[in-house]
């Protein structure tokens, strides 16, 4: 089963949805692949319990409502069968997409790093909890933990609050200082201004990081180094995510060029693979400002609209100084490199434990040597974990992109008896 | 208001709701046993992690990507 | 100083060095640390009988398993799951009745499966296969931790190193630095060719691919009988159903050979072929998820059967080469043989079908 299209979109989230909007006026067809179930992404998550904001509410219709954009929801790409072709897969199906251009906005995912507990029901990534809640987990007079790093951890607390979760503590790792001179600097770029109420949360502490999730079967209690002091509290769930790192996997995959761990792309979004662009998260943090930009850069360059595509280059800009101040503001403590103990365990999909990996010599090493990184993450969380802890840099991906029904990797024989 | 059944046991849940959320509106929010025997639960939300994976009508899916449906048979131990 | 040099720290390098010292002998272990087909292949235990002298050695080998077993660490995830061979049509099935018959001979426990009731013992298994052949003693394992623990015996050192030349007893590091012992044992597998241009030696590329947890869908080892004549016959590429049952319930599916070619990616046309075949002994194979592919490269030589002994031209130079698809089940059996000509004593099994001499018309081009 095959299907053809002049421009192939991967990323229903802002900058997605920003580069079919854009190409639309210009492109014949254009194919809108997300593997979500709602098109948004991850800040303009859908749900029962989500506020999906007006902006985004009418983009996503906007976009929908063109005539000429075919979305599909819950998709993922598995292969790439050929040249300007992918394997891709849903609920129901697996399918080959043909296409004349392809615009990458697969964005980014938590950065989540091994600490004892880890693995206990209870405990799940900061951005994590806000997905989860918004897609309709009760959190209702749950006491909740955020830790980790990043504006993100303020935004999952506003979710939880909203949705009737008691949030005990929001410890950030970063410095007071590093902390305030980032709030200091919000006022250069609009609508990020509420961020700056971090400083007046009582909840929230800066130099605190989680030392252990507490508890046997599930979650009961955390213990935190707040401010060079070890305290412990009692509590339902602990959100704790480390920031983001952006997913390059199909990119790299289709041999795109990475900088700087993300996807590199020229100043019209296009990739070091003709015909190929990326534009969002996966090129970097940025934020859904920026995203939405790059999107719309992205998607005017791929339909040869570089005029209006021009038009865009200054609003993009302006939003760079803003990833890299967050970057610098919230740069990891090392001491969160040694959050894991011997018997944590930093492959969670075949249990391999930290003493296991330790003093290993690469990725590779330690797959052969303990199967880390061999499960169904295809090491997306122990790879970039590992990554941090260690140093290792993970393998280039092999198909399948993601965990496929073999129904899908049947449709890569194209030969005519197949 | 979809109603599905997981691991035996009957859930009305509200439109639009995840199977992950339905996870813990209607047991203990696990997903799954892991190799070495601990129960896991949705981590990542965003169909990185794959702690979520369950049983969804005998195919293995994940849970966090997966809005429940009306019929919907899900298991956390298959 | 070593008394041995082993090349390549791979299932034969491993299980000869672990021989070796066993023997009292100071062995030095060189690996450059490729990716080798002992960390890509399916570590299927089988007896294996297209003739006498492969069944010897599979058998032989496989015996001494079963007496290393209970010394195996668990993460070799040894197991004795036996194989069941399918046949597909009266044709085959005549293949496993002869094949029944051979191995009873030879005391090799195995039982013909007639076609009722293969999918008593297989409920996975599709409707109409004609039966099939349980060889009891067949197993598998995790072969990387399994050379691992090897490697780990007394007597052994082992050293992060590519060797670049050997010239009998001597062998070139990278680094140009020469190493000589009084033995030199090349175990290198599709790298042999680049030390010795000479050995009779091709690759031959091989696709895999691991399924997601489905525990208790299969307790055999599941191979079609057609893979004996598919796979060794064949001169283009080709595929036959192999269904391995991994410990976490997760499938492990093979198999595919393809000649000429030593690019390691995925090519996902072979992919696809393959999983073709085994969902057509296994239809509910389909809806299962796929979570990893890869390949890898067994050496083959011209019979069918390693190359173990003395280089003929090469005097201090050793051999143990060219398992294909066997490796594994006779890394025992070759490090056996290997140690009594190394110390001049009767092997447990002729040696002589293994011999590289028997190659020495092309190795005389050393």
């Amino acid at each position: 089963m095959s299907e053809y299209t002049n421009l192939l979109i991967i990323g229903a989230g802002p900058a997605g949805l920003a580069a079919a909007l854009a190409a639309a006026p210009r492109a014949e067809r254009i194919v809108l692949l997300d593997d979500n179930p709602l098109p948004g992404g991850q800040i303009w998550r859908a749900g029962p319990q989500a506020k999906v904001p007006a902006q985004a509410r009418q983009l996503r219709e906007q976009v929908l409502a063109c005539a000429n954009v075919r979305y599909y929801s819950g998709a993922r790409v598995i292969a790439q069968p050929g040249p300007d072709t992918l394997l891709v897969e849903d609920a129901e199906r697996g399918w080959q997409i043909r296409y004349d251009r392809l615009i990458l906005c697969t964005g980014a995912r938590e950065l989540l790093l091994p600490f004892p507990g880890w693995t206990l029901p209870g405990v799940t990534g900061a951005g994590g909890l806000q997905a989860l809640i918004k897609a309709g987990l009760p959190v209702r007079d749950q006491r909740i933990v955020i830790a980790g790093s990043g504006p993100l951890l303020l935004a999952s607390a506003a979710t939880a609050r909203d949705n009737g979760a008691q949030v005990l503590r929001i410890a950030e790792q970063a410095s007071a200082a590093a902390v305030a001179g980032f709030a200091a600097q919000l006022p250069r770029w609009p609508h990020k201004l509420l961020q700056a109420f971090a400083l007046f949360d009582r909840q929230y502490r800066s130099a605190s990081h989680v030392l252990a999730a507490l508890g046997n079967d599930r979650l009961e209690g955390v213990r935190l180094m707040q401010n060079g002091k070890v305290v412990e509290m009692a509590c339902d769930r602990l959100a704790c995510g480390f920031g983001l790192v952006p997913n390059i996997q199909l990119g790299q995959a289709l041999g795109c060029a990475v900088a700087l761990d993300a996807i590199a792309v020229d100043t019209w979004q296009a990739t070091t693979v003709p015909g190929v662009y990326a534009a969002g998260e996966c090129t970097g943090f940025g934020g859904s400002e920026r995203a939405l930009v790059e999107g719309a850069i992205a998607g005017l360059a791929a339909v040869g609209n570089r005029q209006a595509a021009h038009r865009l280059l200054r609003r993009r800009d302006r939003w760079h100084g803003f990833a890299a101040a967050l970057n610098k503001a919230f740069a990891l403590d090392p001491a969160l490199k040694s959050l894991a103990t011997a018997d944590t365990l930093v492959c969670r999909c075949e249990d391999v434990p930290y003493a296991a990996l330790a003093g290993l010599r690469d990725w590779r090493q330690a797959k052969l040597a303990s199967r880390c990184g061999m499960g169904a993450c295809q090491g997306r969380v122990c790879g970039a974990a590992t990554r941090h802890l260690f140093g290792w840099q993970p393998s280039a991906p092999r198909p399948p992109f993601s965990p496929a029904r073999i129904d899908t990797l049947l449709c890569l024989d194209d030969t005519p008896d197949a | 208001m979809p109603d599905l059944i997981l691991d035996g046991r009957p859930l009305r849940v509200a439109d639009g709701t995840s199977v992950a959320a339905a996870l813990a509106l209607g047991g203990d929010g696990c997903s799954r046993t892991s190799v070495s025997g601990q129960r896991r639960a949705p981590l990542c939300g965003m169909g990185i992690c794959q702690e979520c994976r369950v049983t969804i009508d005998g195919r293995r899916r994940l849970a966090c990507q997966t809005l429940c449906r009306d019929g919907m048979q899900v298991e956390t131990r298959p | 100083m070593a008394d041995v040099i082993v090349i390549g720290a791979g299932i034969i390098g491993a299980a000869c060095a672990q021989s070796l010292a066993a023997r009292g002998l100071r062995v030095l272990v060189l690996d450059a640390g490729l990716h080798g087909a002992t960390a890509a292949g399916m570590g299927h235990l089988l007896v294996l009988d297209d003739n006498a002298a492969e069944l010897a050695l599979s058998q032989h080998s496989l015996q001494r398993w079963r007496e290393l077993a209970p010394r195996l660490p668990a993460d070799c995830a040894y197991r004795s799951n036996g194989t069941l061979w399918l046949a597909a049509n009266a044709e085959e099935m005549a293949v496993a009745e002869h094949k029944f018959n051979v191995l009873q001979a030879q005391g090799v426990a195995c039982e013909l499966v007639a076609g009722r009731a293969l999918r008593q013992r297989e409920p996975a298994l599709r409707e109409g296969l004609e039966g099939g052949l349980l060889i009891n003693g067949d197993g598998i394992l995790y072969a990387p931790a399994t050379a691992r623990w090897m490697l780990q015996s007394p007597g052994i050192d082992q050293r992060r190193a590519r060797v670049s030349a050997v010239q009998g007893k001597r062998v070139r590091l990278d680094d140009g630095q020469w190493l000589s012992a009084d033995a030199v044992v090349l175990a290198n597998g599709i790298q042999a060719t680049d030390l010795c241009p000479e050995l009779p030696i091709e690759p031959k590329k091989g696709h895999l691919l691991i399924t997601d947890r489905y525990p208790g869908t299969v307790t055999h080892t599941l191979v079609e009988l057609g893979y004996v004549t598919s796979a060794h016959n064949a001169s283009g590429p080709s595929t036959a159903c192999n269904i391995q049952p991994r410990p976490t319930g997760q499938l492990f599916i093979g198999a595919s050979r393809q000649f000429g070619t030593t690019d390691p990616a995925v090519e996902g046309w072979m992919l696809a072929r393959m999983l073709k075949r085994a969902t057509e002994y296994m239809p509910g194979l389909a809806q299962l998820n796929g979570i990893r592919a890869w390949t890898g490269f067994r050496a083959a030589s011209p019979d069918g059967l390693p190359l173990v002994g003395r280089h003929p031209q090469q005097e201090g130079l050793w051999l143990a080469v060219g398992h294909e698809g066997l490796g594994v089940t006779t890394a025992p059996a070759t490090a056996d043989l290997l140690t009594a000509q190394l110390f001049n004593e009767t092997p447990p099994l002729a040696a002589r079908p293994y011999l590289p001499e028997r190659f020495a018309g092309a190795l005389a081009h050393a």
